[in-house]
């Protein structure tokens, strides 16, 4: 799989007929707060247009209102206002054209947790309109494509985190839909696994299907999406390609501290580093452009701070950064 | 410029498959609780011998009848709210509205699943209460009626009282208070309760069950004569299935 680069654009489209695989335009939806609390506002007017055959990312923190968007495109929430197409038909007016035109992979899929592997899968696949024969042939494949064949006998929750998360995705690839839209497919996988995933997906793009991916996995948003929409507090604060959105910042990188105790206040670079860093317990975070990173290190590697240096880094922009110099505030996406 | 939407399954076609999904489940999960189903039962029939009087033969019918159909409730009503109740807390709901499966076949497939599942624990029952108290065994095939009937309605109770709980904890607590209700008055001959609980028996569906059971326990039965009863039961489940379906729904998409 190929990550974006600066110049990547979207992907051409599967046809000029082909509807988009996704069009919102202004949805707003607030979750009513229990016994009289104030309704929390978690999708703020969002309108976004993914293309046929991309594989389309939603990045944010936890609380962005990522899962908010994709449960009313998969039809189980209704926006408090604005639209929802999906290939074409208005799942706003009918959300029950929702389960025949796409497949949803939620956060978690209590619905499964005690069905043996196999039988969860052949299960969702029937349910998706295959017979019992076809369902069964299909949950074969897909069980061997992930890795997770010899395991088809156990139920759900005997199973570790990532392979009851395979088996999650098992059930959201059965009975294929021209559109995937699954929320944080690879949490809690290991990397073998999570590429396991990761090459399930480009193969189904391969194919023509179209996949909204949510995630707070910047690398994972680097490597395998097409075009990412950057959610913070209910808002799109950017969309476009990874690399396109990278480009923004490439000219700045990203310095981390992480001291062993009270870093030297009298020590001159500490002290111009202080004022623009994002601490975090022992770890300072900085961005600034490349030329004064390297002259800080310098100094800093060379002077009698580094007595007091546990470890440092000094990395390229990823998306994270592009997140934080758009405005956004929470810092819990992944790097790994 | 529209795709075209893939074939959903009949009702038949995901009955089944929900079903069949179902009873795979319960038996990885609900052995030990249908043990305890059991158990409470056959514990009840041995406390009530030792202590009434059921010399008259009527009351014993009814104790056994009506510890019979408290088995059917444990399982149908309180474990299957138990289940819609967690399943609407939990976001599990998600994966069936994501799903082109018709709301009714969702709500059918599970009720009969675990009214299935009440089954041996029911027959267990009968049987140990027939030889306890001395009634005739020959009878029991009038369970081919009770069972599915009282299943039916006690799991339409119990599946609306899960979805409509705003809570895990008070569809469980619902589930509990319906469980409790079929056993005081299910195992209680009517004639001995107060009005008000007269009143009450008389909207339980699981009251017409135990009441025909009970009859048929008798010396002598005619079917003609558990009509009546039965056929109440059958609207109720109708009544509460369908009801149950609609709170489905609009559990799903919200």
């Amino acid at each position: 799989m190929t990550a974006a680069g600066p110049e990547a654009a979207p992907r051409p489209l599967a046809g000029l007929t082909a509807p988009p695989a996704v069009e919102i335009e202004g949805v707003t939806r607030s979750h009513r707060g229990r016994r009289g609390a104030e309704p929390v506002l978690a999708n703020d007017g969002i309108s976004l247009t993914v293309h046929p055959g991309e594989v389309f990312g939603l990045l944010g923190p936890n609380g962005a209102g990522k899962t908010t968007l994709v449960r009313q495109i998969v039809g189980a929430l209704h926006p408090d206002a604005g639209r929802i197409r999906v290939l074409g038909h208005d799942i706003t007016v009918d959300p029950r054209r929702a389960p025949r035109l796409l497949a949803y992979l939620g956060q978690d899929e209590p619905a499964l947790r005690e069905l043996p592997v196999g039988l969860a899968v052949e299960t969702t696949g029937r349910l998706r309109g295959l017979s019992r024969a076809e369902a069964r042939s299909r949950r074969d494949v897909l069980l061997d494509e992930l890795g997770i064949g010899e395991v088809h006998r156990r139920p759900l929750l005997a199973l570790s985190g990532g392979q009851r998360r395979l088996a999650h995705v098992a059930a959201a690839l059965i009975g294929e839909r021209p559109l995937l839209v699954l929320d944080e497919p690879t949490t809690g996988l290991d990397p073998v696994a999570r590429r396991a995933v990761w090459a399930a997906l480009d193969r189904r793009r391969a194919a023509g299907v179209t996949v909204v991916l949510v995630t707070h996995n910047v690398l994972e948003a680097e490597t395998v999406l097409d075009r990412v929409a950057v959610l913070d507090r209910g808002r799109v604060i950017a969309c476009d390609t990874p690399g396109r959105l990278k480009a923004m910042v490439s000219d700045e990188v990203r310095l981390d501290l992480v001291w062993r105790g009270a870093p030297a206040a009298d020590d001159p670079t500490v002290a111009l580093l202080a004022q623009s860093a994002v601490v975090s317990g022992r770890r300072w975070s900085i961005r600034l452009p490349r030329e004064q990173a390297r002259e800080a290190l310098g100094r800093l590697t060379a002077g009698p701070a580094l007595e007091s240096l546990d470890d440092f880094t000094l990395a390229t922009p990823s998306l994270e950064d592009v997140y934080l110099a758009l405005g956004g505030r929470d810092r819990d996406l992944e790097r790994g | 410029m529209t795709t075209p939407l893939a074939l959903a399954p009949g009702l038949p076609g995901a009955f089944a498959a929900v079903y069949a999904g179902q009873v795979s489940r319960a038996k990885a999960s609900r052995g030990p609780l249908l043990f305890v189903a059991t158990l409470q039962s056959v514990g009840i029939l041995l406390l009530l011998r030792g202590v009434v009087d059921t010399g008259d033969g009527v009351t014993g019918q009814q104790i056994v009848a009506g510890s019979t159909v408290l088995v059917v409730a444990f399982v149908a009503l309180n474990l299957l709210a138990q289940r819609f109740g967690a399943l609407r807390g939990d976001g599990g709901l998600d994966h069936y509205a994501a799903l082109p499966v018709p709301a009714s076949a969702v709500v059918l497939g599970t009720a009969a699943s675990y009214a299935t599942f009440t089954v041996p624990g029911a027959v267990l029952t009968a049987v140990v209460g027939c030889l306890l108290y001395g009634l005739p065994l020959a009878h029991l095939w009038v369970l081919l009626l009770v069972l599915p009937l009282a299943g039916a309605s006690l799991a339409g109770i119990g599946a609306l009282l899960g979805l409509l709980a705003p809570r895990p904890e008070l569809a469980t607590v619902a589930g509990q208070l319906g469980m409790s209700a079929v056993l005081f008055l299910g195992v209680v001959p009517a004639e001995r309760l107060p009005l008000v609980l007269q009143a009450v028996r008389a909207l339980l569906p699981s009251s017409y069950a135990a009441d025909a059971l009970a009859r048929a326990l008798g010396p002598r039965v005619e079917i003609t004569s558990l009509a009546p009863d039965l056929a109440i039961c059958a609207v109720a489940a109708v009544l509460s299935l369908a009801l149950a379906s609609t709170a489905y729904r609009r559990a799903v998409r919200r």
